[in-house]
């Protein structure tokens, strides 16, 4: 690997440590009492419009994802662009049922998407399938964010062999774990108003500069090869690269606010209203995000996929490495630094409000719900940051132990298990016709043939769906939450005849403000 | 009762405006071409990101249309 950057590295280490500072002195930001589940875990429910912009973006947008999403641009093509409706269409989503969601959470204190779900449809078993997915759905999440972090501290040099080669993450992580306990969701979204501004700084001088030096979009687009630029047009009796795009955008946005780290971000918002003027302002990260894809394109066009002083970085990291070496390739390392600083403090954010939210799942719906039914407030607080703290370990073992392809295949597959609690938590907020018995069939089934496809698709997020000798290759999350849903609604009339169904503890007018 | 027509109340038919922005993205067949070409962009690029500002645009107008 080349030599150690060390005008970047000094940059990197010297952001890292004003958001380390900046992460405890979160800890009396908008002070409460710490000791509270819902000031940790929910920052006390009081960020308004601004700071829920700048958490909510960098909890969304991550560090594996300005990574991972130019790098398929680079590899694949065009089909990489689906990040762009994806998150056109994530914000009417959040706009029209999280506002609800958020008023009923606040009305009867619930901290987790679990939580909702226990009070609306008052079936344990159900709250337990919904912690059970967001938990393993989160995991691996969480690992990725680490190979983002990884990436960029491999392209400025640092590197060893053996463990040895693993100590900056393994102190990377350490400082998130010891700020994450001692200041809860305040530290990540005071850090994350730093790490957006770094990253806003980082995609617009990329968009600016590269283009200029490569001597236009013209030029650029130019150098791309022609079945990567555009979806193939599928043949004969099939939907083909149309609807895996079409399936996986879908698929993916009603997915993303399920994961139970979307929905820590927006239960700490002050109010309904400031997640609805959100769903008009967050999509200027979406923006960003689609800038940040044609960087992809930049890396083809600046030929660092074949430069020498790259090919040991391509060969340790793979296409994910594109991005690094473009603005090695681009850029003095003084500002190499600031946009590897951008990543790596662009990991930190998602992956301690993942640890959060998994932390608050497991403290509110595993051990308040089946082991201690009556902790009190600062049992119940402790419980949560210790979790937090564990958490963040087996990511940290999975990602130093286990190769990172099984984390990216796992992530991928958290996308499939996660949609299927869109019926129990989505149409949750809407209605109350669904049977729980029957909501809890329906996520069985789903979840089973989501893995099921999942694995006949050789590990790959999209089943070549034969319907009547007409192939539709597609996101297999989108074809196993319609098969959920059919089943709860086949179901639902049949359990209620049965007579078994519990109460709901919300009403009608708790879903407003 | 009372809950009820609240929830009946909370309806808009603003709402229907956040439609389009799933509409025109879910066809790839409309925009998978390099032409019309702008600023040296193809257009399957320019015209998503282009709606990724007219959706923002769409939810503002339904946020000012709907606030109470």
């Amino acid at each position: 690997m080349q030599e150690v950057n060390w005008t970047a590295l000094i940059i990197f280490i010297a952001l890292f440590g004003f958001i380390t500072w900046l992460g405890f002195a979160a800890a009396h930001w908008r002070k409460g009492d710490l000791d509270l589940l819902h000031e940790w875990g929910l920052g006390g429910r009081r960020f308004g419009t601004l700071v829920t912009w700048f958490l909510v973006g960098g909890d969304l947008y991550t560090a594996y994802t300005f990574i991972a999403v130019p790098a398929l641009a680079f590899g694949a093509g065009a089909i990489a662009f689906f990040a762009v409706p994806y998150t056109i269409m994530i914000y009417p989503i959040l706009f029209l049922a999280f506002p609800r969601l958020w008023n009923v959470c606040h009305k009867h204190n619930y901290i987790t998407p679990a939580d909702f779900v226990r009070g609306r449809f008052g079936n344990r078993w159900l709250a337990l399938a919904v912690t059970i997915t967001g938990i393993v759905a989160t995991m691996p999440y969480i690992a990725l964010q680490l190979v983002g972090l990884q990436v960029v501290i491999g392209a400025m040099g640092v590197g060893g062999t053996g463990y040895a080669a693993d100590l900056p993450l393994v102190i990377a992580f350490v400082i998130l774990a010891a700020f994450t306990y001692s200041s809860g969701l305040r530290a990540p979204a005071s850090i994350a108003i730093v790490k957006d501004i770094l990253i806003y700084i980082t995609a617009f001088a990329a968009v600016i500069v590269v283009p200029i030096q490569l001597g236009g979009f013209g030029h650029i687009f130019a150098a791309v090869p022609p079945a990567k630029l555009l979806l193939a047009v599928p043949g004969a009796n099939t939907t083909g690269a149309y609807g895996i795009y079409a399936t996986l955008a879908l698929g993916s946005a009603l997915a993303l606010f399920l994961y139970p780290h979307s929905v820590t971000g927006i239960l700490a918002a002050s109010s309904g209203h400031a997640i609805r003027r959100n769903a008009a302002l967050l999509p200027g990260y979406s923006f960003m995000l689609g800038l940040l894809a044609l960087v992809g394109f930049f890396a083809i066009a600046a030929g660092v996929g074949t430069a020498p002083e790259f090919a040991a970085g391509f060969k340790q990291f793979g296409n994910n490495f594109a991005v690094p070496a473009l603005f090695l390739h681009s850029f003095p390392a003084w500002f190499v630094g600031i946009a590897f600083a951008a990543v790596g403090i662009g990991a930190l954010v998602p992956a301690a409000i993942m640890s959060i939210a998994a932390a608050n799942l497991y403290t509110r719906n595993i051990h308040r719900e089946f082991i201690n039914k009556n902790p009190t407030d600062k049992e119940e607080a402790q419980m949560a940051k210790w979790v937090s703290l564990i958490v963040k370990l087996g990511a940290l073992i999975f990602i130093i132990f286990v190769p990172t392809q099984y984390a990216i295949y796992l992530q991928l597959l958290g996308g499939i298990l996660i949609i299927q609690t869109l019926p129990s938590v989505l149409l949750g907020v809407y209605t109350r016709w669904f049977n729980d018995w029957a909501l809890l069939v329906g996520w069985a089934v789903g979840t089973a043939a989501g893995i099921w496809m999942f694995d006949a698709a050789n590990w790959t997020p999209n089943y070549p769906l034969v319907i009547a000798g007409h192939t539709f290759p597609g996101y297999s999350a989108l074809y196993t939450v319609i098969l959920n849903l059919v089943i709860v609604i086949v179901l639902t009339p049949v359990f209620n005849a049965m007579g078994g169904r519990h109460a709901d503890a919300t009403v009608a007018a708790d879903y407003h403000g | 009762m009372n809950g009820r027509t609240h929830e009946r109340s909370a309806w808009s038919w603003w709402y229907l405006l956040l439609i389009i922005q799933f509409v025109v993205v879910l066809w790839p067949p409309f925009y998978n071409s390099v032409e019309p070409v702008w600023a040296g962009i193809p257009f399957f690029y320019w015209y998503q990101m282009l709606w990724v500002i007219i959706a923002a645009v769409l939810t503002a107008i339904v946020y000012f249309a709907t606030e109470r």
